[in-house]
């Protein structure tokens, strides 16, 4: 009895395993093909300007409210920390870096993943559920390239000038905190921001990691979607999936690429 | 077609984006600072560099005026050899003076420029001639007991 | 030379996860009639419209579907989606695009595959609302129509091409007894209007009856009775009778297929023990 109960383990191992790979190589093909029929997108840019529309204004408010937050905690605990060591006046680069380099993209990333993503997937899910996708079929124009392309090229265009906004917003919220309520003086807190940040190396680095981010995040909600079940469950399911694995990729994806960028530096 | 509401919200978002951009390059960055393609290279050679690193400012009485663009061991005069690029807008006279400098107690070392007399200016390829290493804190400790112990010795020394 | 018959499937057969759907059908569709093609739950027959629409990559489908003499199977998709451009077809409920008006719901189809000017897409798409009686819901959003009225805004959705065939999937689903009859007689309307040939596929014996010239009666993947409204409504057949009259027990059983009661219970009581 116990050797089959571990040849039953063994064998749903396997099932697990070759369904994941499966499902990454269908995952794969989708995310080509996407590519592939996005002629349409800039041709009529307009279905393009539509979801730039739903997924990046519709996030602007949570961006902009988590940013401030964010680097409003940022000044006071870097002030917290830094004044113990007497270098309070380093404290616009300590906000600035942080945010530039990581918690702007990543943070923005996981906030469109929520904000974003988990409306992208709910609504193909649903498109497939109520039949609009075998409808779209039937009346022979291609669901990927007309719904799938747009919104994929709206995210990867949303999601940097988010992932700025709230980079931007945060320097503010940390400026707010450190020099306007404890007074740390302005110059240097500007000054040493300044010095301490660098165009190549920390922003546009910043920028690539955001534009990867967003390719991510909305091709694993387009994807769930789109592979999701037709049902209310399926639907419910994949929606919780797009915010976990997209949360599970930012991070995987950001340590990966402060690797390579910020190597020795 | 027709312009929508929607349309002026994506525009709105997209300016928003594109200045949140700009600020971070200007206001946060050094993008407005020192143009990284208007440089000439000059050369340092240093006993010891410290904790210097490529990509440090190099700055003249406070202000950047360029960055350590590459570190390298002599394997001949066992020097460290560094390397500074300077923005074309600086210029200094030949007999200038480089030194490894810490900002703060903990903080990120850089090189400071002292300007000297000469006439002529360095040009793209030059050397200092005067160098001082980066101060490091063992040696300084040492320094300081071996001065301390030397004290001991002379306030002694009459008692005998 | 036109072909009479606008659709002929021969000998088709079809199978899903090697559960056979379809075990040898043949139909013929004549133009300008309405077919109805009926049966219980899972007899197959949406199965028939998807292949006829190529909805289906048909690998495991032997046999043949000819659309206007065309072999639908030796379609690449560039020559599918030519053909279907000229099919409409009815989704079971109404498959509306949320997120467009009911304007742009019928203008869809216009604007994706026409360059018509925008003055004219506004006159077909209010011609075709008028002519399913919705032209004052244009403005409205599809979470705004009741049943019946999604069902027509995807009744003018279909035609917005004329389309030379009409394909209906359960129209009469879930419909109140009066748009029931809305949509039976639209379907009957257009279909002359448009000089179309629809095919039907009910389970709704009464309403189609009215509306329809043929019938294709199909249980487990096999056509079992067919011919026009009159001959199956006086058909003998054991099946057709049950189906007519919708009695409860008959040729088809009550049970699902099942081992024998006794031996499932004692199976049971030995899994206890």
């Amino acid at each position: 009895m116990p050797h089959r109960k571990v040849g039953f383990g063994l064998r749903s191992i396997g099932h697990t395993v070759v369904n994941g790979v499966w499902r990454l190589g269908y995952a794969s093909r989708f995310f080509l093909l996407t590519l592939v029929s996005s002629g349409a997108s800039f041709r009529r840019i307009h279905l393009t300007i539509r979801e730039i529309y739903f997924s990046g204004v519709m996030s602007l408010i949570i961006i902009l409210v988590s940013g401030l937050f964010v680097g409003m905690v940022l000044g006071l605990q870097g002030y917290e920390t830094l004044q113990k060591y007497g270098s309070e006046s380093a404290l616009g680069s300590l906000v600035a870096l942080s945010l530039v380099r990581e918690l702007g993209p990543v943070l923005a990333a996981l906030l469109f993943a929520s904000r974003a993503g988990s409306a992208i997937t709910a609504e193909i899910g649903l498109m497939k559920a109520t039949e609009q996708i075998s409808a779209m079929e039937m009346m022979a124009v291609d669901p990927i390239s007309r719904v799938v392309a747009p919104r994929f090229w709206g995210g990867v265009i949303s999601m940097p000038l988010l992932a700025a906004m709230f980079s931007a917003i945060g320097v503010f919220g940390g400026y707010l905190v450190g020099v306007v309520f404890i007074g740390v003086d302005e110059g240097s807190f500007w000054s040493q921001m300044q010095a301490a940040v660098d165009f190549r190396q920390d922003i546009v680095n910043g920028v690539i990691k955001s534009v990867t981010f967003g390719i991510a995040v909305t091709a694993i909600a387009l994807f769930e979607g789109y592979d999701a079940p037709p049902t209310a469950e399926g639907v419910s399911h994949a929606t919780t999936r797009t915010v976990v694995t997209s949360a599970l990729v930012v991070l995987g994806l950001d340590f990966i690429l402060t690797a390579f960028m910020f190597r020795g530096v | 077609m027709e312009r929508t509401t929607l349309d002026l919200w994506v525009g709105v978002f997209v300016v928003g984006g594109l200045i949140a951009l700009l600020i971070l390059a200007f206001k946060v960055g050094n993008l407005g600072g020192y143009d990284g393609s208007e440089t000439y290279k000059v050369y340092g050679e240093f006993d010891n560099i410290g904790g210097l690193k490529v990509k440090a400012p190099v700055k003249s009485a406070g202000v950047v005026v360029g960055r350590v663009s590459d570190i390298q061991f002599d394997n001949k005069t066992f020097l460290a050899l560094v390397e500074m690029r300077i923005s074309k807008r600086y210029l200094f006279p030949r007999d200038s003076s480089a030194a490894i400098l810490t900002s703060g107690l903990l903080g990120e070392q850089y090189i400071g420029l002292d300007a000297g007399g000469d006439e002529a200016n360095l040009r793209n390829g030059d050397k200092f001639k005067l160098t001082q290493s980066a101060v490091v804190l063992e040696r300084l400790i040492g320094q300081v007991l071996f001065n301390k112990a030397g004290e001991g010795g002379d306030k002694k020394a009459p008692a005998q | 030379m036109p072909a009479e018959n606008l659709v002929e499937i021969s000998d088709l057969s079809f199978a899903y996860n090697k559960r056979p759907i379809l075990k040898g059908i043949n139909m013929k569709i004549p133009r300008g009639k309405i077919v109805a093609i009926m049966g219980l739950s899972g007899c197959g027959k949406t199965t028939t419209l998807r292949l006829i629409g190529g909805a289906l990559k048909s690998r495991s489908a032997t046999g043949s579907v000819k659309v206007a003499g065309q072999e639908v199977r030796d379609l690449d998709q560039e020559g599918l989606y030519r053909m279907r451009r000229k099919m409409g077809m009815l989704f079971q409920f109404g498959a509306l695009f949320t997120d467009l008006s009911v304007y742009e719901n019928v203008a869809f189809q216009m604007r994706e595959h026409t360059d018509l000017p925008e003055s004219m897409i506004r006159d077909l798409v209010l011609m075709k609302l008028h002519a399913v009686g919705l032209r004052g819901a244009q403005n409205l959003m599809p979470s705004e129509l009741s049943g019946g009225m999604a069902r027509r805004v995807a009744l003018a959705r279909a035609i917005s091409l004329d389309p030379m065939l009409m394909m209906y999937d359960e129209p009469f689903a879930g419909l109140d007894p009066i748009s029931l009859s809305v949509i039976g007689n639209l379907i009957r309307h257009l279909n002359d209007a448009l000089g179309a040939t629809s095919i039907v596929v009910t389970h709704d014996i009464q309403e189609s009856l009215k509306i329809v010239d043929y019938i294709y009666f199909m249980a487990e993947g096999v056509v079992v009775a067919e011919g026009t409204a009159d001959e199956i409504k006086a058909s003998s057949l054991p099946f057709v009778h049950q189906f007519v009259w919708g009695e409860i027990d008959g040729p088809v059983s009550f049970h699902y297929p099942s081992p024998p009661y006794r031996k499932d219970l004692l199976l049971e009581t030995a899994h206890a023990a």
